[in-house]
């Protein structure tokens, strides 16, 4: 090994005098050949660190050192060394991708006569040769980012630095895009690959781990999982409400974080506890505590020092009949055309009250044209849709009324406070001043919202404004709630207390429908449909999707393994 | 229902209130741009500089060149020596009018003959130059007059105009009602045109369409702070247009007030269809650039309507800035009645009718 690729001595940024510090008195050492996870929730400092790794910032405080060259002083030096791809690359989506990886060669000075060569072995490289002739605006987000990557990658640089490159992209697109980054690697190009999803980090051979723009952790990511050696456990053979034993388990001192994985529910310990004995679950006469290896998720949560609350005041607030058989949203072969192309092909599935369902697949294979037809925001080309009984397209005004939506960007009215927005939202749903004043106040507490009421709802951390979104969704008490990737680039401390509120909903009868491309997410479902092509090629509990995606009669792994088999083998059917 | 709509207007105040760039925007630079614009395109001609050629030695000559200097229109008037020098003059710019006297205009004022001035103008600023010539010939149609009179002769004809409505020929008097009209229309699609296209980026238009709203609802809910929004801008443009640039009012408040509302109304509503065209705030104000340009120029801001070609006229009917445009100078400058101004209301409330439903029909059509 030569002399480490980049060095932070120190570093400190700070925006403005006034506030804190978005980089504070990070010191670490970026290797060549490898991949370096950056990992960290929204907000934790990745792009800034990127940013000044790449010489586009000049830090408050310390210095860092790329390449051999200080990044202050010899900026442009650095450019040629350095290749960065923001979150959102600057592709020219009217472009087509040629266009677009000539545009870039000429940005970057690349000779005419190299570039026939260079051309052909990125699109090699990302397998987009059959797409040279289309728009950048057409291309799916996978292969937006792949393009993104190859103009990158347009000089071959010694250090890439890729800003979140697996936001927005399925499963599938994201193995593609790790394999051709440890392509890079064999290369001896050092890549730093920054992320939110913490799965990602066990891919990679150090990581530089981000809380608050302070560094929690630096190492390889198997030293930070095997810290939590001893402490994680699986409580199985559940016959209750897994989502109760949940929240029983959290509430006892041994326990210091729990998720549902599958039909089982997933717990650390809290150091040098013990386990306490299965009975004080409740969980049934079958169910039983085991150890299990912890995950990088597991460590990092540990090492954040959180503690989980299991109970949810929102759903304490909320008296209504629990689980039953109720159906509360049937899909009835919906089917949408868009012109000759089948968005969704005969869709059908139906979901009991109090149920969790999470509708999962690729970008563009028709998840979101299903879950908008569900919601009333798509009018199906044919079939039905229906909520709490009531056909969406013969009433719609009465079957929104008891839906609650809430969207991926937490679409809310950035310049309205947040009372302001509680107000809006309440006297849309047709609630009375008294109601409306009663509810808010109420949301605004168990939601821990009261101190932020003043406050402009575009300012608040991203955490908070997760909060008011759902709190706005949940102000008429609908029965049914509709999340479109509800916790995408949230750190896993805020996804948990997330869940909490809705397990507790779930818990008390609300029906939830739920759209995520975090597999991991779609653990806590009681019921998952794979959505590939415009069909629902798979559904079941996440353990019976598992089964049916695994390999030789053994069950998948994970679920993304399980999902990627079943994508994989629907592809190989159709090809026969 | 109500108290649903209720809220949606009272958000949509309150977001362009909360808003500094909008508040600067809808209701302090319309007035501004109000006085600005009504003396940057006042067509007011004053402090002229003439060059003379006097090639004649008579008084009459020079009398009437002394009536040159005394007009408050001409600002100099440059005695120089020969035609070259007049035609350097306006080349320069010295001069926007040459006046030329002949060595015989004396010789032929006295023998009872016909006596010519020639004037020569700067056709490079057309406008300025018609204007000019009419005042020159406006004196020395005077100076005719007086020389007939003090030599007794009989006087043919004499023809005395007035101008109605706007006695004295201000140009702002003509120019501020327009102009008026125009910036109204302006504030109303600018409060329109983005509302639902911004709320499409955002992707709050989705929240609202999964409520129990009603399209027609959200139309509403859209339409009624625009025009709100509006009119307070139309008033603040009233008192500038009243106060500091002492255009009369001479017309029904009531009336203006109320051909106000239902012009932005229309305005609105045809901001609100562009709105919902448009899948982003940048296609929204592509799209209104490309209909509010013709719209402008059909309106007769700035040329007459009646001068345009049969079927251009046809088209203007369907402006609803040609119809303010005519009410604002019909309440202006004269007091017109209510029949007239009810002609020109009518075409604008059927042009919102459309706009308005054909936007609340795309709200569920737009979404992909």
């Amino acid at each position: 090994m030569t002399s480490p690729l980049a060095t932070l001595d120190r570093v400190s940024m700070r925006f403005g005098n006034a506030g804190p510090k978005a980089i504070s008195e990070i010191s670490a050492e970026i290797l060549d050949g490898r991949v370096t996870g950056l990992v960290g929730a929204d907000g934790a400092g990745k792009t800034t660190l990127l940013r000044l790794i790449a010489g586009l910032l000049a830090p408050s405080e310390g210095a860092l050192t790329v390449c051999g060259f200080n990044t202050v002083r010899d900026a442009t030096k650095i450019k040629r060394e350095v290749a960065y791809m923001p979150q959102r690359f600057g592709l020219y989506e009217d472009l087509a991708v040629i266009e677009n990886l000539t545009l870039y060669a000429d940005l970057r000075g690349v000779p005419g006569d190299e570039r026939p060569e260079t051309f052909d072995r990125l699109l090699q490289f990302t397998d987009l040769k059959r797409f040279t002739g289309r728009l950048a605006g057409a291309l799916s987000g996978g292969m937006k980012q792949k393009l993104g990557l190859a103009c990158a990658l347009i000089r071959k640089p010694r250090l890439l630095l890729l800003d979140e490159p697996s936001v927005g992209v399925d499963p599938i697109s994201r193995r593609e895009l790790w394999k051709m980054v440890y392509e890079l690697v064999d290369q001896g190009i050092g890549v730093i690959w920054s992320t939110a999803y913490l799965d990602e980090a066990e891919r990679c051979r150090a990581v530089l781990a981000l809380s608050e723009g302070k560094l929690l952790f630096d190492g390889a990511p198997s030293l930070l999982t095997s810290s939590a050696e001893g402490r994680t456990v699986l409580v199985q053979g559940i016959e209750r409400d897994k989502r109760i034993v949940l929240t029983r388990a959290l509430d006892r001192p041994e326990f210091v974080d729990g998720v549902i994985q599958g039909a089982s529910v997933r717990l650390l310990l809290a150091e040098n506890a013990a386990i306490p004995p299965v009975e004080t679950l409740q969980a049934g006469p079958k169910a039983r505590i085991e150890a299990t290896a912890p995950r990088f998720e597991d460590a990092f949560m540990a090492r954040l020092g959180a503690r989980s609350r299991g109970r949810s005041a929102l759903a304490d607030a909320r008296n209504k009949a629990t689980s039953s058989d109720e159906l509360m949203v049937e899909a009835d072969q919906l089917t949408k055309t868009f012109g000759d192309f089948v968005a969704a092909d005969r869709i059908s599935f139906s979901i009991r009250r109090g149920e969790v369902y999470g509708l999962i697949g690729p970008n563009g294979a028709g998840k979101s044209t299903t879950f908008k037809m569900l919601c009333g925001l798509l009018q199906p080309s044919s079939g039905a849709a229906r909520v709490a009984g009531v056909d969406l397209a013969a009433s719609p005004g009465r079957a929104r009324s008891r839906l609650g939506y809430m969207a991926q960007k937490f679409s809310l009215y950035g310049d309205l406070s947040v009372a302001q927005n509680l107000k809006f939202f309440g006297g849309v749903y047709g609630l009375d001043r008294r109601a409306l004043a009663d509810v808010s106040a109420r949301m605004a507490e168990t939601l821990n919202l009261t101190a932020y009421l003043d406050h402009t709802a575009a300012r608040l951390p991203l955490g908070y404004k997760q909060r008011l979104a759902l709190a706005c969704s949940l102000l008429h008490d609908p029965d049914v709630l509709f999340l479109d990737e509800p916790t995408s680039g949230v750190d896993p401390r805020a996804r948990r207390e997330f869940w909490t509120h809705i397990n507790a909903l779930a818990s008390r009868g609300v029906t939830i429908l739920v759209t995520t491309h975090f597999l991991e997410e779609a653990e806590y479902c009681d019921r998952v449909a794979l959505i590939y092509r415009g069909r629902a090629i798979a559904g079941g509990t996440p353990d019976e999707l598992k089964a049916k995606g695994g390999i030789a009669g053994a069950p998948a792994l994970s679920l993304e393994d399980a999902f990627i088999n079943l994508v994989h083998e629907f592809d190989q059917e159709r090809a026969a | 229902m109500w108290r649903r709509i209720r809220s949606l207007i009272v958000k949509e105040l309150l977001a362009s209130v909360r808003d500094r760039q909008t508040r600067w925007v809808v209701l302090f630079s319309p007035p501004l741009l109000l006085i600005v614009y009504a003396f940057a395109i006042t067509q007011e001609v004053k402090d002229i500089p003439v060059a003379v050629v006097n090639q004649d030695a008579g008084v009459e000559a020079r009398e009437l060149i002394s009536r040159f200097e005394g007009s408050p229109i001409f600002s100099t008037v440059d005695i120089v020596d020969t035609m070259a020098d007049i035609d350097r003059a306006i080349n320069a710019r010295r001069a926007v009018l040459g006046v030329h006297f002949g060595e015989d205009f004396t010789r032929n004022l006295a023998a009872g003959r016909q006596a010519d001035v020639q004037l020569i103008l700067d056709g490079r600023r057309s406008n300025t130059a018609q204007i000019v010539q009419g005042y020159a010939t406006e004196i020395i149609y005077g100076y005719n007059l007086e020389l007939a009179r003090r030599q007794s002769a009989p006087i043919i004809s004499d023809v005395v105009s007035r101008a109605w409505f706007n006695p004295n020929f201000r140009p702002l008097w003509y120019a501020a009602p327009a102009l008026f009209a125009v910036l109204t229309a302006v504030v109303g699609f600018m409060v329109s045109t983005l509302s639902v296209a911004r709320e499409r980026e955002l992707g709050t238009f989705e929240q609202l369409l999964v409520s129990p709203l009603h399209p027609i609802e959200i139309m509403i809910g859209k339409t009624v702070p625009a025009v709100l929004i509006g009119l307070a801008s139309a008033a603040a443009m009233l008192a500038v247009a009243w106060i500091a640039l002492g255009v009369p009012f001479r017309g029904s408040l009531p009336l203006l007030i109320g051909g106000t509302t239902v012009f932005l109304i229309s305005i609105v509503g045809i901001g609100l269809f562009i709105s919902s065209l448009a899948a982003t705030q940048q296609q929204a104000v592509i799209g209104l650039f490309f209909y509010m340009m013709p719209a402008v120029l059909l309106s007769g801001y700035a040329t007459p309507v009646e001068n345009m070609p049969h079927w251009l006229q046809w088209f203007a009917e369907t402006d609803p800035i040609m119809h303010f445009i005519m009410i604002c100078k019909g309440v202006f400058l004269k007091d017109a009645p209510a029949s007239y101004i009810w002609a020109h209301v009518w075409p604008m409330a059927v042009i919102a009718v459309f706009t308005l439903a054909g936007g609340a029909w795309l709200f569920r059509k737009k979404i992909g």
